[in-house]
């Protein structure tokens, strides 16, 4: 698999990409809306939800400013329940720790459970390199790897794929990776998913080496964490004889009981459910169950470089929920790509330029400025990252590196945000405009808007008339009670 | 590696010198139900997820087992605590592929969360290893009132870290395809859970 974000434009241009796709805009529109929507009736479910947040967020902040112990104590723990501990410093690291546990066990294929952090570091790429193939299990990591294509959305990466492009890749793809799509396969979701099913059971049957992430730690214990729903993690965690698990060191929480919070504030800021179909533990090897050799790499990668950024710190409290990204206006018209990493949205946009500094790449100092300031995904933020104040400290990080020197990306990030974003000249402009009609509108030149734009159904008034009519609302509105 | 190792740590070190540490996080109490209150809303959430739910007596069991299995044949952890006529006793010998080719498994539960309508498995007696809940496509799986918990933090408190958990809420699903929930991709497709008195 070649795709990569390697060399992926500076955010405006690869947002102006995106935005001239209209059914890309539409795909995401939807999809963003109905998980908002399932989000936001389970978390009114629960009375203490603002406590269980705070609760959260301290979890995961003191074991971050105490990191050094915990992971020393992880260490110990994983050792003494019978897992081997790797350490890596970055990402070319970790993949030759992975690639040599699979080459110890002749294997030429591994089969991998969705992680941010195996994407992170492009280890099936690495694999690749090396002769071994990754295979991704995840439906819509599936769909991603046999379409040459990039995630789009932490949660549902195929997003921006519908049925029938589905299809289409299952049936041109499938065959040339393993078992191949039936010749009769339809459309239907639940008869790809079918297919998906009967290809990877094949390679998980024989699958000798699994690799995984985990979404917790646990240092007390020594136990890792994984949360799915397909059941595709289980397999990967459970059939092979050897399993390695790559995990940030930011994922480390203190003691087993600390779980309760974030197992609570996960699923319901994620899928939008109250509990996700499967989560599985392990601690080290289990006599006679699972994967009899362990291994688990602890990764950096640039976030102790995070860590040592007083305000930015806070990022690595993030669980990966992706809430954040279904509430981002910005996030919604542009899609997942155009952040140029695996981390999209709101937090991508803070994530990246601090796992990999500001002043040396323009695509990440265009980050800070792909957001509109809203504050929507702090709101929603099950540990309380304040992704706004993140990026404003970052918007000045930015600035400051270029202080002395010659270019300027702000600027040109800020072109590019304001196209995304900001036209309320254009706007005020259209509003006027809306009295004559928008076939006249479309003539004198709104095409570039609605071009990036869904436009809405025109009201009857504008805001402006209706602010005179009725003096903001402080003067009563007639005709409509 | 071990170089890797200290520099990571000293990085860690470096980066937090000064810092003040967090205050330990409050703890959040889970919703408290009467026992029976518990039950009620376990049965209710689970069938939530699309899983068939049935409740009965200790005296039907054996039965309401029997008739929740599909054709084909079954596999059992040692230690169930019903008789289930004609099953696979697990030994520990059989590989995945072996598995692959059963249809149905019949374990019992550790604990079930009534508030998000979760079954824990700890693998102990009347479980089996891991593998033999999640190859088969059906799972049969025995939940006693008893064993109900209300939330989520009396369930953490409840299980030990040491032993491999799965936490199962409902069949395995997805949503990938246009956010249409299928259920089944790679775990059991049909979950029937039943929950006994007592
Ligand atoms: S920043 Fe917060 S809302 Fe966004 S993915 Fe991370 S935990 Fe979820």
């Amino acid at each position: 698999m070649s795709a990569t974000f390697v060399g992926m434009p500076a955010f405006p241009e690869a947002a102006r990409e995106a935005l001239a796709d209209s059914q890309l805009r539409y795909n995401l529109a939807h999809a963003t809306g109905t998980i908002r929507d399932k989000r936001a009736k389970v978390v009114a479910e629960v009375d203490d939800w603002e406590d269980l947040r705070v609760a959260g967020a301290a979890v995961k902040e003191t074991a971050l400013r105490d990191l050094e112990r915990h992971l020393v104590r992880l260490e110990e723990t994983l050792t003494a329940n019978g897992a081997t501990v790797h350490w890596a410093r970055d990402a070319a690291e970790a993949n030759a720790i992975v690639a040599a546990i699979a080459k110890d066990h002749a294997a030429e294929e591994v089969v991998k459970v969705k992680s941010m952090v195996t994407q992170e570091i492009g280890l099936n790429e690495a694999l690749a390199e090396e002769g071994i193939a990754a295979w991704e299990t995840d439906l819509a990591e599936l769909i991603v790897q046999l379409g040459d294509d990039l995630p789009s959305h932490i949660l549902v990466p195929a997003i921006h794929r519908n049925r029938a492009e589905i299809r289409e890749i299952f049936m041109s793809k499938m065959a040339a990776a393993g078992r191949p799509a039936p010749d009769d396969l339809s459309d239907e979701p639940a008869v790809l998913a079918a297919a998906a099913r009967e290809h990877l059971r094949e390679k998980f049957l024989r699958a000798k080496v699994g690799v995984s992430g985990a979404n917790f730690a646990v240092a007390e214990s020594g136990t890792l964490v994984v949360v799915e729903s397909e059941g595709n993690g289980r397999m990967c965690l459970t059939l092979p004889e050897v399993l390695v698990s790559v995990v940030g060191i930011e994922k480390v929480v203190s003691r087993w009981e600390e779980l309760d919070p974030l197992l609570r504030l996960l699923p319901r800021s994620s899928t939008g459910e109250r509990m996700n179909p499967y989560t599985s533990t392990w601690s080290g090897v289990t006599p006679g169950d699972g994967p009899q050799e362990v291994h688990v790499v602890l990764l950096d990668n640039g976030r102790t470089r995070a860590l040592a950024d007083e305000v930015g710190r806070q990022a690595l409290r993030c669980i990966r929920c992706s809430a954040c990204l279904n509430v981002c206006p910005v996030y919604e018209r542009t899609g997942g790509h155009a952040y140029g990493s695996v981390y999209p949205g709101p937090i991508g946009a803070i994530l990246n330029p601090l796992l990999k500094g500001v002043g040396h790449d323009d695509q990440v100092d265009s980050l800070p400025y792909a957001s509109s300031l809203c504050g929507a995904c702090f709101e929603v933020c099950p540990v309380r990252i304040d992704i706004p104040a993140v990026l404003v400290d970052q918007r000045a990080q930015v600035v400051d590196a270029h202080r002395n020197g010659v270019p300027k990306p702000e600027a040109a990030a800020m072109k590019g945000a304001a196209y995304v974003f900001g036209r309320s000249s254009r706007l005020a402009g259209l509003e006027r405009l809306t009295g004559i009609g928008l076939g006249l509108a479309r003539r004198v030149g709104i095409a570039a808007w609605t071009g990036a734009r869904d436009l809405p159904d025109t009201p009857k008034e504008s805001f402006r008339a209706w602010w005179r009519r009725t003096d903001g609302g402080r003067r009563k509105e007639h005709g409509d009670d | 590696m071990t170089e890797a190792r200290s520099e990571i740590l000293a990085g860690v070190r470096a980066a937090l010198a000064g810092v003040d540490p967090a205050p330990a996080a409050p703890t959040v109490p889970g919703v408290s139900l009467t026992p029976a209150d518990a039950v009620a809303k376990f049965a209710e959430r689970v069938a939530d997820y699309r899983a068939v739910v049935e409740r009965c007596g200790a005296a039907e069991l054996a039965d309401r087992v029997a008739a929740a299995l599909p054709e084909g044949s079954v596999i059992v952890p040692e230690g169930l605590s019903v008789q289930v006529p004609d099953a696979v006793v697990d030994d520990g010998t059989l590989t995945a592929t072996d598995l692959d080719r059963i249809a149905a498994v019949v374990t019992e539960a550790r604990v079930g969360i009534a508030e998000t309508g979760t079954i824990v498995l700890d693998h102990g007696p009347g479980q089996g290893r891991r593998i033999i809940s999640l190859v088969p496509d059906t799972h049969v799986c025995i939940v006693h009132e008893h064993q109900v918990v209300a939330d989520v933090p009396d369930a953490v408190a409840d299980l030990d870290p040491a032993r491999p958990l799965t936490w199962i809420s409902g069949p395995s699903a997805t949503s990938d395809i246009e956010l249409d929930r299928v259920e089944g991709v790679h775990g059991p497709r049909n979950l029937h859970v039943i929950v006994v008195a007592g």
